[in-house]
């Protein structure tokens, strides 16, 4: 498996690479935004990938508070964290794109809001797995999970349910778009969900090597005592 | 000035990402320093 990592490394940046080119090169100019509307090719597929590492943070929930296996509760800490990087990824490359279009950063929009609450909802998430120590804490970091995964749907349809500034949905939403920038788009979404695959897997691996390392110090304590007793 | 928008955009993106790796490979190395001094004992 060790082997495998850096293959995947440099397949992935190889991807990432091609994607760039894609979104920056292949991809025809919108009309009406101009260039600023590349943004789009980082700022959807970020988006995308972190609702997917937020679903998977909430299937692990579901399976650590059923069967409390420690490796579930690793998948959803480290799920949780890589979705954070992503959102704060999209809550940062919307209004890069926004000042130009819309001529404001932020507007208390429903879908920026929305998305900006479930940001926190992780961020909170996080914060409760960091600095709580009580045995406890899996259990309700599992709980805040499956409740902060209610926000996902909400997010994504709140352009639909809702008035909103934010550009309409690019599947389902009713619109056309070129087959190139489609193109770019998916190449783009592929490749970030590889990255974070990767991103993920070593984040997995250093929280087991943290595990390990928590209960070598546990026993040496242990054994310390011992022999002081004696 | 648009494609300073642009360049911004992609820049901050794969700042925050190798920021964030950054700080996986700083906890990796602490914790290989940790694991030879456990060793040690």
């Amino acid at each position: 498996m060790k082997a495998l990592f850096p293959i995947l490394g440099i397949l992935t940046a190889m991807l990432l690479s091609y994607a760039l080119y894609q979104g920056l090169v292949v991809a025809p100019t919108e009309q009406t935004m101009g260039e600023v509307q590349r943004i789009f090719y980082y700022h959807v597929p970020s988006a995308w990938t972190a609702f997917i590492l937020f679903f998977v943070n909430f299937a692990a929930s579901i399976v650590y508070l059923v069967k409390r296996r420690p490796a579930a509760d690793v998948v959803a800490l480290v799920s949780a964290e890589v979705g954070v990087v992503f959102c704060t990824v999209v809550l940062i490359t919307g209004p890069i794109w926004a000042r130009p279009v819309w001529g404001i950063w932020w507007t208390w929009d429903m879908r920026l809001t929305s998305t900006l609450v479930l940001w926190l909802i992780y961020v909170s998430y996080l914060f409760l797995r960091r600095f709580s120590s009580g045995g406890q804490t899996p259990t309700l970091a599992a709980a805040l999970a499956v409740l902060g995964a209610l926000c996902v749907p909400f997010v994504y349809f709140s352009i639909w349910f809702f008035r909103t500034q934010h550009p309409q949905p690019v599947m389902g939403g009713g619109g056309s778009i070129d087959p190139r920038m489609m193109h770019a788009l998916l190449i783009n979404w592929l490749a970030f969900s590889c990255f974070a695959f990767l991103v993920c897997w070593s984040r997995y691996r250093l929280e087991m090597l943290q595990r390990d390392v928590d209960q070598a110090h546990a026993l040496e304590s242990l054994m310390g005592a011992r022999r002081g007793a004696r | 000035m648009k494609n300073g928008y642009l360049f911004a955009a992609y820049a901050v993106t794969w700042i925050i990402h190798v920021g964030y790796i950054s700080t996986i490979v700083v906890r990796y190395a602490r914790l290989k320093r940790e694991i030879k001094e456990l060793k040690k004992n």
